[in-house]
């Protein structure tokens, strides 16, 4: 980055998470995707007159957990206020939020990254509501939706701890990974219930804070990083030229690869914040917030830790298996199942989160479940199968699943263990290279590899390898075919 | 016996004892209707079909054998701020005229479950600013005591209809006295309950803190009865109490104790300066008349009084210039035809939508508000709100129950304020307090000749069963009975026909 050592980057990032709750914050409308417009609606949250809302309890039960999981003091009493603008998705004039008196405050993430532990500050966390959503006509003239008016939203506030854009990447990363462990939403950048807006100044080393630029218009991850790096270069190459930063707001193209300026009429908002005479102060008292805590589930700092020490995973294992909590939860499954964590780790990471990226799913989309995971594992144990032939099953288990036993032998995957069937195909490929056959006779040990590779091919890769291995060395060092008896003994168990 | 001059208990009763119909109860007072309202104007919005509709529901559960319910067959009207399933709800603006809900208030559903039939919807000033009812953005209320005058506000409508016999008990709502102050002007009981003991689901809001539904009705008892129908808890409304709602009636009804015992104070703020003597001695004979009856009578105290009326027009219009925000022309109610971007579509629908009086409250309360003028305006408001509800808490810790005028002056002349917001202001000075404290009052009549005049009662929260026997009290021995106002021209609310004043 352009930025170099002239300029510390002071990033705070303000996120929005919608609320993965049945019904919508302040009415019992549901809470839903792809609904025909506005069928989703009620007096309430369409801002009909005489209309009042009535706190979603599961709403509030969600930002607590949420304000617990992110170490904040969950305030005994916080209130909702009204943030007054007009815009036809705000039907009532106002949106309900918090101000003053947020519902948790001062909080704490810790993450480790790159070999190095981070720390960033929680300013607050609060609960809202969300806008409808506008429909500009290709024609001109716009529709409103008002199915999302009024769906549950958490607005998480950072201090400004953050001091680069893969920094803010990566605290994004752990806030959304440590909200997918509470529950409370499913935290999908792309389909917007995570949302994420940033401040950005520059600081000159020893120098008075800089001037904010808000940037808007993240939507991916990818998208937060590569806006901020964009946005850090562009103040540092005005600071450099002895310009001044213009406090405003800027929009990410991500097409274009810019922020660009978006002021409009509307810029000097005063919201005319006050608090909401239709809602009583929201009082929570600590034996409700205790029972909140103690019902919390497993946060992901301390599953990446209980990995390494319960299952003796390395720390990049147990970092992987703790992305989503079904992540862990089916190592945890098949790690009960199976005597070696670490090979359950191995076929996990590997094989299983690579033909799960390609089929674009979740482990929990997925209809492999960690019975048949470790039973393919016992089957390898077990030389049935071998790990080469495990690849296609584990393939037709990850996505069409199915039991691991009858699929090996319907596809054909059943690993040959029987010494008189290899006995006739190690001769056949030690008459058809002599002279690999001689090098190794000759003291070339390397000579076998390629020898054992052409039998795997002539059987499809479902030889028992290690039987192979010793049919060759019997065969090579002039032993005769069927010989050596109790070869068959050890031929399948290893 | 005319049907008309049977108050809700009585008619409630002769109809479930079958001596009367429900549907003639109704079309007695339609033709009153028809008969006074082309020069009372108490109704926006008059609804035959649906009042008989409701009366013929109440004979038929009747000839089932069904329980007559509390209030069947009681033709009832509806300030018009309070949101009616089906039947077109205005708020006396024209920025909601056309506008039928597709919802009910509870207030107004309890009413219709207790066999209520609704005879229409009443004039109000717009979106209940105001103290006249010439806020209208229709047309103005006249007092039916005395056509010359306003009925006050902003429950004008449903206060008139009352006193006029067009309605033998209506739902109004009182913000800063706009059931107390009209009933007063009017001559008829106005109740406003604590805030929180009726649910304001479905009650359009100005001052969503302040905001409470009450009832006019022609005397105390007919205002236990209804206040019993329409209060209670209600989990639509997050700011409605969940305190068990006593049998308001039968209390009454039961208790001998009338005044005796009960300690009265009047605070001396109430009865300083700009009141009018008429009222003044009104008040006096009728805490006189309490004190005969047993009651022990002390002046006392609201020090911060003063400030009360100021803190109010900050609080208030805060709270409405948000809660008139929805008005913006994109979903419901008036949108200006004139073209443009949607900054002028926004303009122009309220510009051409609100009355004078309602934009200067919304500008008002966006001032008070705004960033920079925020803790000089409203958090010193709320402040002031505390020390009033203080006053009072003291108060209360002397007395059970306080005893003051409702309005300053009995009904004045149809536009003799209309030029001066502030005069008109201070038509709520005695009532305003009790709002921002949250207690409720209720206002008896209590002149003896002349223009009616409200003894107003206010009490602890929670304490409507005392402010009615207290009322009740006052009614026995003062021996006050209703009279419906009949001729055109000035005439008395009481005394005349029915016993005396005193």
């Amino acid at each position: 980055m352009s930025v170099g050592e002239q300029y510390q980057v002071v990033i705070g990032l303000e996120v929005h998470v919608e609320l993965a709750t049945r019904t919508k914050a302040f009415c019992s409308c549901p809470v839903a995707f792809g609904a025909p417009p506005n069928t989703l609606v009620c007096p309430v949250c369409l801002g009909l007159p005489g209309a009042l809302p009535v706190v979603n309890e599961r709403a509030v039960e969600y930002a607590v957990r949420a304000g617990l999981a992110l170490n904040c003091h969950i305030a005994a009493t916080s209130l909702f206020a009204r943030k007054n603008y007009f815009y036809p998705d705000l039907p009532k004039g106002y949106q309900i939020t918090q101000y003053e008196s947020p519902l948790a405050s001062g909080g704490q993430i810790e993450f480790a990254a790159g070999g190095e532990q981070h720390r960033v500050g929680i300013t607050r966390v609060h609960l809202e509501e969300d806008t409808g959503k506008l429909v500009h006509q290709p024609g001109g003239g716009s529709l409103v939706d008002f199915n999302r008016c009024g769906v549950p939203l958490l607005e998480i506030v950072s201090e400004p701890d953050i001091r680069s854009a893969e920094e803010a990447r990566l605290y994004l990363q752990e806030l959304r990974t440590l909200l997918l462990f509470t529950g409370i939403s499913d935290v999908r950048m792309e389909e917007g219930s995570l949302r994420c807006d940033a401040n950005i100044s520059l600081r000159a080393a020893g120098g008075p804070p800089g001037t904010l630029v808000e940037v808007k218009n993240m939507n991916s991850f990818r998208s937060v990083k590569l806006a901020l790096e964009h946005e850090a270069a562009r103040q540092a190459r005005l600071l450099s030229a002895g310009e001044r930063i213009v406090r405003e707001t800027r929009h990410w193209d991500e097409t274009r690869g810019i922020t660009f300026s978006s002021r409009s009429k509307e810029e000097a908002h005063d919201y005319r914040y006050f608090p909401e005479p239709d809602l009583p102060p929201l009082a929570l008292d600590p034996g409700y917030v205790e029972r909140v805590r103690a019902a919390l589930p497993e946060l992901p700092a301390a599953r990446r830790e209980r990995l390494q020490r319960q299952y003796g995973l390395p720390p990049y294992d147990a970092g992987v298996l703790t992305a989503t909590p079904q992540l862990g939860d089916f190592f945890e499954g098949c790690a009960r199942l199976h005597p070696d964590a670490k090979t359950v780790s191995n076929w996990l990471l590997g094989d299983v989160l690579r033909i799960l990226n390609e089929t674009r799913r979740e482990i929990q989309d997925s209809p492999l479940t960690p019975a048949a995971l470790s039973r393919v594992l016992g089957l390898i144990d077990a030389g049935t199968i071998s790990g080469r032939t495990a690849k296609p099953l584990l393939e037709e288990l990850v996505r069409a699943g199915g039991d691991p036993d009858q699929l090996a032998v319907k596809l054909g995957l059943l690993q040959i263990s029987d010494e008189a069937a290899l006995q006739a195909t190690v001769d056949e490929v030690v008459r058809a290279c002599p002279e690999v056959a001689a090098d190794f006779r000759a003291g070339k040990e390397k000579a076998l590899t390629f020898l054992v590779g052409q039998v795997m091919k002539r059987t499809a890769g479902r030889a028992n390898p290690q039987l192979v291995n010793r049919l060759l060395r019997e065969r090579l060092a002039g032993g005769t075919p069927g010989g050596g008896q109790g070869g068959g003994q050890g031929g399948g168990r290893s | 016996m005319d049907v008309l001059d049977l108050s809700a208990r009585q008619l409630a009763a002769a109809i479930a004892r079958r001596e009367l119909r429900a549907v003639d109860a109704a079309r007695a007072y339609l033709d009153a209707i028809a008969a006074a309202d082309g020069e009372v104007r108490a109704y926006l919005r008059v609804t035959p079909d649906r009042a008989l509709a409701d009366a013929t529901a109440v004979d038929a559960g009747i000839e089932r054998g069904v329980a007559a319910p509390p209030l069947g067959g009681v033709p009832a009207a509806v300030k018009d701020n309070m949101c009616t399933l089906g039947v077109e709800t205005n708020c006396g603006s024209r920025v909601l005229a056309g506008f039928v809900p597709p919802y009910e208030s509870t207030a107004t559903s309890r009413l219709w479950q207790a066999g209520a039939a609704l005879l229409g919807k009443t004039n109000l000033d717009e979106f209940a600013m105001g103290s006249s009812t010439e806020n209208s953005g229709f047309f103005k209320t006249r007092n039916p005591r005395d056509r010359g005058t306003v009925p006050g506000g902003s429950s004008g409508g449903s206060a008139a209809a009352v006193a006029a016999g067009e309605a033998l008990l209506a739902l109004g709502s009182d913000t800063g006295g706009s059931v107390r102050q009209p009933a007063a002007l009017c001559g008829v009981v106005g109740m406003k309950p604590t805030y929180g003991r009726v649910s304001r689901w479905g009650l359009i809001a100005f001052a969503s803190s302040l905001d409470v539904i009450g009832t006019l009705t022609r005397d105390v008892g007919d205002c236990a009865l209804a206040l019993g129908v329409i209060a209670g808890h209600d989990p639509r409304d997050a700011t409605c109490a969940a305190s068990p709602v006593p049998d308001f009636l039968a209390a009454l009804e039961a208790g001998e104790a009338g005044a005796a015992g009960v300690r009265i104070g009047v605070p001396r703020e109430y009865l300083g300066p700009g009141i009018e003597p008429a009222v003044r001695d009104a008040v006096t004979r009728a805490v006189g008349v309490l004190e005969a009856a047993g009651a022990g009578v002390d002046e006392c105290s609201l020090p911060h009084t003063e400030h009360a009326l100021a803190a109010y027009y900050i609080v208030a219009p805060a709270e409405a210039s948000s809660n008139l925000a929805r008005y913006d022309g994109v979903r419901f109610g008036h949108r200006a035809a004139a073209g443009g971007d949607l900054y002028d579509m926004y303009c122009w629908t309220r510009g051409e939508g609100f009355g004078p009086e309602v934009k200067r409250r919304i500008m008002l309360g966006t001032f008070a508000l705004a960033s920079g003028y925020y803790d000089a305006y409203y958090r010193k408001a709320q402040q002031v709100r505390a020390l009033v509800a203080r006053d009072f808490a003291a108060a209360f810790a002397r007395f059970d129950v306080l005893a003051a005028p409702t309005s300053p002056t009995v009904a004045f002349p149809l536009g003799s304020r209309a030029g001066d917001p502030l005069a008109m202001y201070m038509s709520d000075a005695l009532t305003i307090p009790a709002n921002l404290a949250g207690i409720p009052a209720i206002s008896v009549p209590c002149a003896a000749d002349g223009l009616p005049v409200g003894l107003q009662l206010l009490g602890p929260a929670f304490s409507e069963a005392l402010l009615l026997r207290v009322g009740h009290a006052y009614e026995r021995a003062a021996g006050t009975t209703f009279s419906r106002a009949r001729a055109a021209g000035r005439e008395t609310p009481r005394g005349r026909e029915g016993g005396t004043g005193r």
